[in-house]
């Protein structure tokens, strides 16, 4: 483009930025369906759930309507169930981040070593990635960790210990485990994928060098890896900061508020307690957060996307 | 000069490569195993590796449920939805990374936070809206509220992908006559091809296994596999054999696809994003 602009004569310029313009017609014409859609989409159901957030509306009493000026917010914002789950919200995006791109790094580097039926072990690995949150939940809850009839309880006792109910006892880690089970694999599919477009040459050389294995790890493989890992943070935070599922089927969000995070306090008052009033003030604040986290994590990330 | 790895490495490699992997795929593959025991055999202790299989969970599903009803329902919500998804995204990545202005960078962020929202914050208006629309509980409505959400990644996931096109190539084309509809359909998409086909497999996973909106949204007609397998959960939990095979058959089509494509998946990804 630099050297198209160069060689254009001064004649030529006017037309050039005749050009330009039309580029930036084309541009924005083929931009606007998505944006417009996409605006419409945030906006309209924002501007909506504003609007309940101000209003007194239970579902079940009707008797109780009308302007509720930031009663909603203030009944919110001072319940302790509120910030416990906002604290969950934080655990379990972060704690599932750290799992998986702790260990997709080690299972990413584990996977690209050479040895017997690795596409078989890789397929094995990357599975559960493919099923649904609904599916793996149950599972979970029942096959694995039954108290009494679970298989992780049955080896329990095989081994002489007496079998843990995982979900009552550690609500939180539980739900944290099961999420991390599918997001893990996504990690690794996205993280192996990089550490094999790594030149083979490079490692070789440092290898010669008599660059051990850590020094390789430290200095070589995991530079490389700063852009996927940027990828695998940017995808798994979007989708845990609204996990639903998984704690719907397998804890209802209990004991107490124990496993509840935002989303499903919010589904709880609006579902459950039928406050759309209340749940409607949860969802502008949940929406506050996201955006709060969109300007801090999706910049540095993005910032990581360009180079 | 290659150095040999010593052979007590290459074993250990081997045997933490499987471990892992069969700790990770067990659950899969147990749940798999109940769904062919019957409902004693099913919950005895301690757990049963061998035993006489049978169909009769199968059976039970199949005759309290029409499996092929949800089904066919994900897999047109689950089509149309990356399909119309992919036809909005192309023309808007195309712009970002070849007509970008001053305000691409900052659209392409807005764009992605929109996805943070998470969707329980706007379920009353959107059900709302979709009964207005008499789009509540049909395959439409589903597919549509799924396309956007998905649309913010397939942009951005594009965007990554046709900015590894070098623009000249782009150019000479130009050069040679081609409008930029020409440009679009006969250039740039079978270059970037397979980062286009590993976005779309993404997205019908993500559709697939979306179960927030399939389970508000829906209730008879438009249900999916989400709402089948949920109708299996509550009151029969611990029906362990009906359960599993229900899970089965609700998993078993989008496993063997991702199996199938994930060498395609992971071609398009090396092509882009996490290049």
């Amino acid at each position: 483009m630099q050297a198209v602009l160069q060689h254009s004569p001064s004649s030529e310029v006017s037309s050039e930025r005749r050009k330009n313009a039309s580029a930036k017609r084309t541009g924005f014409l083929l931009l606007s369906p998505s944006v417009l859609l996409l605006l419409v989409w945030s906006i309209v159901p924002l501007v909506m759930t504003l609007w309940y957030s101000v209003q007194n509306y239970n579902l079940v009493d009707p008797t109780l309507h009308g302007f509720a000026g930031i009663d909603n917010y203030w009944y919110l914002l001072t319940d302790p169930d509120f910030l416990h789950s906002l604290l969950n919200t934080f655990v379990l995006v972060a704690g599932v981040l750290a799992i998986s791109v702790g260990g997709g790094t080690l299972l990413a580097v584990l996977y690209d070593q050479d040895f017997f039926g690795r596409g078989i072990a890789r397929i094995m690995v990357i599975s559960p990635f493919f099923i649904m949150p609904t599916v793996s939940a149950l599972l979970w809850k029942n096959l694995m960790l039954h108290p009494i009839y679970g298989v992780y309880s049955a080896m329990m006792r095989a081994v002489g210990l007496t079998p843990i109910d995982w979900l009552a006892r550690f609500p939180l880690l539980t739900v944290m485990m099961i999420v991390a089970w599918e997001w893990l694999p996504f990690a690794v599919l996205i993280l192996l994928t990089a550490v094999q477009s790594l030149d083979g040459e490079q490692r070789e050389a440092a290898r010669m060098d008599g660059a051990d294995p850590i020094a390789r790890f430290r200095y070589i493989i995991l530079p490389h890896l700063s852009r996927a890992i940027s990828v695998v943070v940017m995808i798994e935070t979007i989708y845990l900061l609204t996990v639903f599922a998984e704690i719907s089927v397998t804890t209802a969000g209990g004991p107490g508020v124990a496993s509840t995070n935002l989303a499903y306090l919010i589904y709880s008052r609006a579902l459950l307690q039928f406050d759309v009033g209340g749940a409607s003030a949860g969802g502008v604040i949940a929406i506050i957060i996201a955006n709060i986290v969109a300007i801090f994590l999706v910049r540095a990330v993005a910032r990581n996307l360009e180079a | 000069m290659a150095v040999k790895t010593k052979t007590s490495t290459r074993i250990g490699v081997t045997i933490l490569g499987w471990g892992i992997a069969v700790w990770l795929f067990f659950p899969i593959f147990w749940m798999f195993l109940t769904s062919f025991k019957n409902e004693i055999q099913a919950i005895s202790t301690p757990p049963k590796l061998f035993f006489m299989p049978t169909l009769s969970s199968y059976a039970e599903v199949f005759e309290r449920a029409s499996y092929w009803h949800f089904t066919l329902n994900t897999v047109i919500v689950s089509v149309g939805a990356t399909a119309i998804a992919i036809a909005l995204a192309v023309p808007a990545a195309y712009s970002m990374a070849f007509l970008p202005s001053s305000r691409t960078r900052s659209t392409l962020l807005w764009m992605l936070s929109t996805r943070m929202l998470p969707p329980v914050g706007v379920l009353v208006p959107i059900y709302l809206l979709a009964r207005n629309t008499h789009l509540l509980d049909t395959c439409t409505g589903l597919a549509i509220v799924d396309m956007l959400t998905n649309l913010p990644i397939i942009v951005w996931m594009l965007y990554t992908f046709f900015r590894e096109v070098p623009a000249p190539i782009l150019e000479a084309g130009r050069m040679d006559g081609a409008s930029r509809w020409q440009e679009m359909t006969m250039v740039l998409l079978p270059l970037a091809l397979p980062g286009i086909a590993s976005t779309a497999l993404l997205s019908l996973i993500l559709c697939w296994n979306e179960a927030f909106w399939s389970l508000n949204l829906t209730s008879s007609h438009a249900a999916p596999l989400t709402a089948f397998i949920a109708s299996f959960s509550s009151p029969e939990g611990l029906f362990f054999g009906k359960l599993s095979a229900a899970s089965t058959l609700a998993v078993a089509p989008i496993l063997v696809f991702g199996w199938i494509s994930q060498k395609q998946l992971v071609r398009g990804l090396t092509f882009g994003a996490v290049k």
